[in-house]
């Protein structure tokens, strides 16, 4: 197994082949072997790995793409049979009138989550750049919300959300703003609105800690220099910090997308779809159509519309991390 | 740095620390606004049961009816999230870093391209997977079953966990490791004599979090489960909002006993849980 002792065992050993020539090659032909036994052994630490991937990422996105071809729904499971019905299921999906409305309500919920939640955690990771007394840790304990079950936060959102007895509204009539509840989460009009906002709480966290750590990396020196050329505040922000932070904010922006896009638990938690589809989202219709519907092969193909959207983003996302590590 | 520092406490007198406590009393503030809902879960887990009309701000006669009804009806439920979560640090760690050694250490032929579908699982969202999962779940019996859902759940896990222990090993002496090799050392008995003991905070950093993500998984609990058997705690509080609620101190009471994995670890392994962030995410 190990190669000291095999190369000692060779070499006390010397003379027993039949020519000195044929016992080079044995011995070339051996070390052959013997490479091929260690990249094997060194192979072996690499299967779990690869077999977990291919049964649990790699089976999934296959079998999703059959089954979106398929008729496949609860009495599959019984007779066995999932006839294939070709582009049926993208036909009736695509066609629907839920759909643009899932459509239109994915992009409102990805791009207000994210434009809110890269502005706060920017604003926030340049306030902690200041050296102040427990800067460390109060920066820590901002993690929270983004370490509790997503599920977790749904409830307690969906508690201050409430109409008639919720935190929020309680707040807002004592202030004199509002004299009667809102209903944050059971009108057409304003779900959408607190959804997004409620996982734009959940993310400031994440785009706080990375983009701190991105502005951590800037050198000193160059707000020296600037500062030496007049550029300071705003002017120091637009011209070192920005320029200097792209490429870290490429892949914020490119991961946070992409995590976006699949949400499924705050949307669940907080509405679950409703007020009338008024948050219905591509991944929450998906779901319906599978798991209430029990319509698993338009649950599919309505999956795979979700993947091909995110695989656009994932092609940005190899982009924008090869830059960062090029820079 | 150290003149830089120098410079910094000899230049100021009262005025600038007077000012840095400023930042500190704004920076409190930030975390009050953004603390609030996990206060108000508190909160709302203190009060009386029923009176949901008028919650107090603060609970100056705490109630624990709620914590009581929360344990009688979820204390299984949290049992089985734990169960599931711990199997899921086991398997996964079992699994990724022998993976991460040989990616970081060997670097095998095809190394690249295991990275790169590792990269490539993170855009594919876990409605996908729970669908085809579902069906062969369904065929191979592993509906409503804790093994099933320990497999499942370490795919929130799993990548993760390769991408930050390789990251550390990246940054490992390959000498130590010879070294042993030369005194004759198989790969295993180098792998779990000498890699592991080194490699120890990235493996308590990505135990960490994968325990995080599988006891916070809800998409595999609510699609891989059909009947009451198996139900972490997840699904039983979403079984709690999805009817009308008129018990809210019971529902926030069980939503405190779910957090206090990721406040007991925010505050006690503060440094594993910043590492896993930074390293995770970009890298």
């Amino acid at each position: 197994m190990s190669l000291t002792t095999d190369v000692s065992r060779t070499a006390s050993r010397p003379g027993t082949g039949t020519s000195r020539s044929g016992g080079g090659e044995a011995q070339a032909s051996r070390r052959r072997t013997r490479m091929r036994r260690e990249r094997i052994f060194q192979w072996l630490f690499l299967v779990p790995a690869v077999v977990y991937m291919a049964l649990f990422f790699g089976y999934p996105v296959v079998k999703n793409v059959v089954m979106s071809f398929q008729d496949y729904t609860t009495a599959t499971f019984f007779t066995g049979e999932a006839p294939w019905v070709g582009v049926a299921n993208y036909a009736t999906v695509l066609s629907s009138s839920l759909f643009s409305t899932s459509l239109l309500n994915t992009a409102l919920f990805t791009l207000g989550s994210i434009l809110g939640q890269f502005v706060i955690g920017l604003a926030l990771a340049v306030f902690f750049q200041r050296k102040f007394p427990l800067n460390g840790i109060l920066r820590s304990l901002l993690l929270l919300p983004w370490l509790l079950p997503l599920i977790v936060s749904s409830a307690v959102w969906r508690w201050i959300l409430d109409k008639d007895s919720g935190a929020l509204n309680r707040f807002l009539g004592d202030l004199g703003i509002i004299h009667t509840g809102v209903p944050w989460l059971t009108s057409t009009s304003l779900a959408l609105i607190a959804v997004v906002g409620v996982n734009i709480w959940i993310g400031i966290p994440f785009n706080l800690t990375i983009l701190y750590g991105g502005l951590q990396e800037i050198p000193d020196e160059l707000y020296e220099a600037g500062s030496l050329d007049g550029a300071t505040g705003w002017k120091a922000f637009r011209h070192i910090t920005w320029p200097m932070l792209r490429p870290v904010v490429s892949v914020v922006l490119v991961l946070g997308v992409v995590y976006t896009l699949k949400v499924l638990d705050i949307i669940l938690g907080l509405t679950n779809g409703g007020p009338a589809n008024s948050t219905q989202t591509i991944a929450t219709q998906s779901y319906d159509l599978s798991f209430h519907e029990f319509k698993f092969g338009e649950g599919a193909a309505l999956g795979n519309v979700l993947v091909v959207i995110s695989l656009v983003f994932a092609v940005l996302y190899l982009r924008a991390s090869r830059r960062a590590v090029d820079e | 740095m150290t003149m830089q520092l120098a410079r910094q406490s000899a230049g100021t007198a009262t005025a600038p620390s007077r000012r840095s406590w400023g930042y500190t009393a704004l920076a409190v503030l930030f975390l009050a606004v953004m603390l609030f809902p996990v206060y108000w879960m508190v909160n709302a887990s203190l009060q009386p049961n029923g009176t949901t009309l008028e919650t107090s701000w603060i609970p100056l006669k705490p109630d624990f009816t709620g914590y009581a009804t929360a344990i009688s009806e979820q204390a299984g439920n949290l049992g089985t999230s734990l169960l599931i979560a711990l199997g899921s640090v086991a398997l996964s760690l079992a699994i990724a870093a022998p993976a991460a050694y040989a990616l970081a250490y060997f670097k095998v032929r095809g190394a690249g391209v295991v990275l790169f579908a590792i990269l490539i699982s993170q855009m594919i969202p876990g409605i996908v997977v729970a669908n085809a999962l579902y069906t062969a779940y369904n065929d191979l019996g592993l509906l409503n079953s804790i093994p099933g859902l320990i497999l499942a759940d370490s795919a929130h896990g799993i990548p993760f966990a390769i991408l930050i222990i390789r990251a550390f090993m990246n940054g490992m002496p390959a000498s130590v490791i010879e070294a042993a090799r030369v005194d004759g050392a198989g790969h295993v008995r180098a792998f779990c004599s000498i890699v592991v003991p080194l490699s120890r905070n990235s493996l308590i950093t990505a135990g960490l979090f994968t325990f995080l993500f599988a006891w916070s998984d809800f998409l595999f609990a609510l699609t891989l489960t059909t009947t009451e058997a198996v139900r972490p705690v997840t699904l039983g509080i979403f079984q709690y909002i999805g009817a009308y609620v008129n018990d809210w101190s019971s529902v926030m009471a069980t939503a405190v006993l779910a957090s206090i994995p990721a406040i007991v670890l925010l505050v006690a392994a503060q440094k594993y849980i910043a590492a896993g962030t930074t390293g995770g995410a970009v890298k």
